[in-house]
């Protein structure tokens, strides 16, 4: 089992919809979320997601191909 | 000695022991270094700092990591100049410049990296590693070399060829990445996380960000230990932006300068603006964006300290400026022109957002302003290639001299 602390980031046409729910439903992923902030324009939540180190991929990668964006938790690690 | 005590989440307040560590384990909030202010207080005075040499561990006491085994390459105390040229030319005829292209490696991350290696050398580490798009990468090679120890940089294959040679000449490991940012980013973090390496801005990253609190610090000391007005600083990561502020209000809580009032503003490249956006459009949370600037040292469209930008904006009364390539070019040249300061991409976005923030009346006449310079130009030379005067060709006479020299362009007869 792997565990990836990640933060997404929502759009505001994805805002009402229920992406970290059906990431729960759709894969053999566990979701646990810490910390989020959410408003009517945009919103961002940091979460843990624990599985199989691939299924945790898939369903980063469907929720990417959803429009969300998602980041180490760190910010970007790559700096001037 | 450091007086640091332990690390603390800057969210839920959670206490850590000074270790590698770099988010709090319940909140994932980012952990700060936390002092004995008491005893910083007891122990220091001006005379004293003023006593020692002129780097940044003259201020040994507000440093997470002890100075005497410290690994010193002379990173700090860089001049503060009255730029009176440049002020003439925006209207602040109180403006100063603090220029950082006087460190070691060229630029404002040997401060971050001093302390990153050695808190890093303190905890056991052998091996320095970071993702950089420039500078940091040089500032980490240059360290690793003269402590001994084995860099790791891993940078973006698209770098200036400046900005490459300042890390290959100190013989790091050199990862060169094929992909675009983001890939470059993932995998960065990936290694970040699975390597039992000191990565100065992840797994150390609690100490690397103090390094830029001693800004704060000298600022303060060279005006004659009062803080200033109004500071303008480049904004990547927001690290620098906050820790600036954050120098200035310790220095006070030790006695050595009064209360600050400092309105901090922060500088932006249109390219590459996600706390400029969120504060034109009045909003806490910024989105990250896809970098597209020829100013890659602040090419971090996911800043770490972003949320943290915003809230210093707020409660400075500061403003946030976003400027365009083009007036990042004509930033750097008016730096060079005025005072004979060639910065890298970074300060021509320092100057240029001076230059939007002084004319849309953001910044008083009146203020004691320091705009920080954080980078050197030869390393981004390319930004500038082909946009400057050429030079006057001539045969070996005096005639062709003259000649040339009457028809210089932009020069009356």
């Amino acid at each position: 089992m792997a565990v990836r602390r990640l933060r997404f980031t929502f759009p505001t046409d994805l805002i009402k919809e229920p992406v970290i729910y059906l990431i729960g439903q759709r894969f053999e992923v566990i979701t646990n979320i810490r910390m989020a902030d959410v408003d009517e324009r945009t919103g961002w939540v940091v979460l843990e997601l624990e599985g199989e180190a691939e299924e945790i991929a898939r369903s980063v990668a469907w929720a990417e191909s959803r429009g969300v964006r998602v980041d180490p938790i760190t910010g970007d690690v790559i700096e001037g | 000695m450091s007086y640091a005590q332990h690390l603390r989440c800057r969210e839920c307040s959670r206490d850590y022991p000074l270790a590698a560590l770099h988010v709090c384990e319940f909140c994932f909030g980012p952990l700060e270094v936390v002092y004995d202010d008491e005893a910083i207080r007891a122990a220091v005075s001006r005379e004293v700092i003023a006593s020692r040499p002129a780097n940044l561990w003259r201020y040994r006491e507000f440093l997470p990591c002890e100075a005497d085994s410290a690994i010193n390459i002379g990173a700090g105390f860089t001049p503060l100049i009255h730029a009176k040229n440049l002020g003439k030319a925006l209207g602040l005829p109180n403006l100063y410049v603090k220029n950082d292209t006087a460190n070691p490696t060229w630029s404002f991350k040997d401060r971050v990296v001093a302390i990153a290696s050695s808190r890093a050398r303190e905890l056991g580490y052998e091996k320095l590693a970071c993702a950089s798009t420039g500078n940091l990468a040089n500032s980490v090679s240059a360290h690793a070399a003269a402590a001994g120890m084995e860099a790791v940089v891993v940078i973006p294959d698209d770098l200036e060829a400046g900005k490459v040679l300042g890390s290959s000449i100190y013989s790091p490991t050199l990862v060169k990445v094929h992909g675009n940012y983001d890939a470059v980013n993932r995998l960065c973090a990936e290694l970040a996380g699975s390597r039992n390496w000191a990565f100065v801005n992840v797994n150390v990253r609690p100490y690397y960000a103090e390094g830029s609190k001693t800004l704060g610090y000298e600022v303060a000391e060279q005006l004659g230990w009062r803080a200033p007005d109004h500071c303008v600083v480049p904004i990547a990561s927001g690290s620098l932006f906050v820790k600036i502020r954050k120098g200035l209000n310790e220095f006070a809580k030790a006695g050595l300068i009064d209360e600050p009032k400092t309105r901090m503003s922060g500088a932006q490249a249109t390219g590459c603006s996600p706390v400029a956006t969120a504060w034109a459009e009045g909003s806490m949370n910024f989105r990250p964006q896809k970098p597209d600037t020829i100013a890659k040292s602040l090419a971090i469209g996911n800043p770490a300290d972003g949320y943290y930008s915003l809230v210093q904006l707020r409660d400075t009364n500061g403003a946030c400026a976003s400027v365009s390539d083009d007036e990042i070019v004509a930033g750097m040249k008016l730096l060079a022109e005025t005072e004979g300061i060639f910065a890298e991409t970074a300060g021509g976005v320092t100057v240029a957002s001076v230059k939007r923030l002084a004319a849309e009346g953001r910044i008083d006449p009146d203020e004691l302003v320091v705009a920080f310079i954080t980078g050197a130009g030869f390393k981004t030379a390319e930004a500038v290639a082909g946009r400057l005067g050429p030079a006057l060709e001539i045969d070996a006479t005096v005639e062709s001299f003259e000649a040339a020299y009457q028809d210089r362009e932009g020069v009356p007869a």
